[in-house]
């Protein structure tokens, strides 16, 4: 088989991919060795392919894989089903249980309005008590401290405890202790 | 437990199975080795350096977003690389639209090239591509290609995908791509050769007793 120049330069690509069949291979060859031209052809062409045949001739920017990374972390979730998962649920969970039963307390134990008092012991729930706001403080009926100014209403004990209010030591210990002291006696009476 | 994977390309096969299954934080893991391709095959459309790296992005964010798509009989780089080229088509459409393509872009493929008669190319050195000057010839005789021709040569040339992988990737037949290959080599060859001939090698370095001081 014999071919030309031309057919050499529509073959070189193939040639050098070495996807020529046999025969045609042979004739490029011989065409080639004996024809300057293409073998400038060829030999220029393989440097071509040599040249670009290593991809460091594509730097990637600067900084390139890092903004990557960033983009991708703001695209991929958490992952669900892991144990690390399950410990921030878990943790979650515990502190939402923990708020509510935070919050429950304090409705039920509500902190003293003023800083120095003490919460009333052995006081009658059910005992109707007259509350001073200003003063932060509930009295026994007739208790004189209570002030007019003082905006004074009635409420249960319980209520007055709910809502921060603490008992006047004057009156109220005293009825405490007169309570307390009845039920000795009656007590003691029974026996 | 994952059995681990000998054969590589297994072991990728075996990290997209995971990545579709939850495990998303494996995806950069899968797309480290790839990503200069996706840069690359974005620059060969785009023939810009910051487009190129926003482009390739989007087209690995993409390829993120619909890997449960991707079939499992297909290569990940082809498939990716696809992406990457058709984002880089379509910006290139958008902000682009009245650039007028390269030289060489229109020309009838199935026309016979011939190329230009040079003196003998000598074989080149293994250590050319670390100057920068040669890394900038070769860059700039590449951009000057059309971009059908570019984008073949990058994916074949410098990717190293097959024939049929170019074809699926660009959306063309065997045949184009075969053509357009070989008019790219043949065109480079021309780009190149002059300049190689006269500059390469005189500008090694000195010469025994012509140093410049």
């Amino acid at each position: 088989m014999v071919v030309s120049c031309e057919q050499v330069w529509q073959e070189v690509s193939n040639y050098l991919d070495d996807e020529v069949e046999t025969s045609l291979h042979s004739a490029l060859e011989d065409h080639i060795r004996g024809c300057p031209r293409c073998t400038s052809v060829v030999a220029g062409t393989r440097n071509v392919i040599q040249l670009y045949s290593n991809e460091r001739l594509f730097q990637l920017p600067m900084g390139f894989s890092w903004r990557l990374q960033r983009r991708l972390a703001d695209h991929i979730r958490p992952q669900r089903g892991t144990v690390y998962g399950w410990l921030v649920a878990a943790v979650a969970l515990a502190l939402i249980a923990g708020s509510i039963g935070v919050a429950n307390w304090r409705a039920q134990n509500p902190s003293s309005r003023s800083e120095m008092a003490q919460r009333g012991h052995g006081v009658p729930a059910n005992l109707l008590v007259i509350v001073s706001e200003h003063s932060r403080l509930f009295h026994i009926k007739g208790c004189p401290f209570v002030h007019q100014n003082d905006n004074p209403h009635v409420e249960t004990a319980a209520e007055a405890m709910r809502e921060g209010y603490v008992p006047c030591v004057r009156c109220l210990g005293e009825y405490v202790s007169y309570v307390a002291v009845n039920f000795i006696k009656k007590t003691w009476a029974a026996v | 437990m994952v059995k681990a994977a000998s054969d590589p390309d297994q072991q990728e096969k075996e990290l997209i199975r995971r990545i579709q299954n939850g495990e998303q934080e494996k995806f950069y893991e899968l797309i480290q080795p790839y990503e200069r391709r996706a840069y690359t095959a974005a620059f060969a459309v785009l023939r810009n350096a910051a487009d190129a790296e926003e482009v390739a992005q989007e087209a690995i964010l993409k390829a993120f977003a619909n890997l449960r798509q991707f079939r499992a009989e297909a290569r990940f780089s082809t498939w990716l690389i696809q992406i990457a080229v058709n984002e880089a088509r379509m910006r290139r459409r958008k902000d682009h639209p009245e650039i007028m393509q390269p030289m060489g872009e229109y020309e009838d493929e199935e026309g016979l090239y011939s190329p230009r008669e040079f003196a003998d190319w000598r074989e080149i050195p293994s250590e050319a591509l670390e100057r920068k000057e040669v890394r900038e010839l070769l860059l700039e005789a590449l951009a000057s290609l059309g971009s059908k021709y570019r984008e073949v040569f990058i994916m074949r040339d410098i990717h190293h995908l097959s024939i049929e992988e170019v074809a699926d990737a660009l959306g063309i037949s065997r045949a184009s791509v075969k053509t357009r290959l070989l008019r790219a080599r043949l065109m480079l060859r021309d780009l190149l050769a002059p300049r190689v001939a006269s500059d390469w090698f005189s500008r090694a370095p000195f010469q025994k007793g012509s140093k410049p001081w």
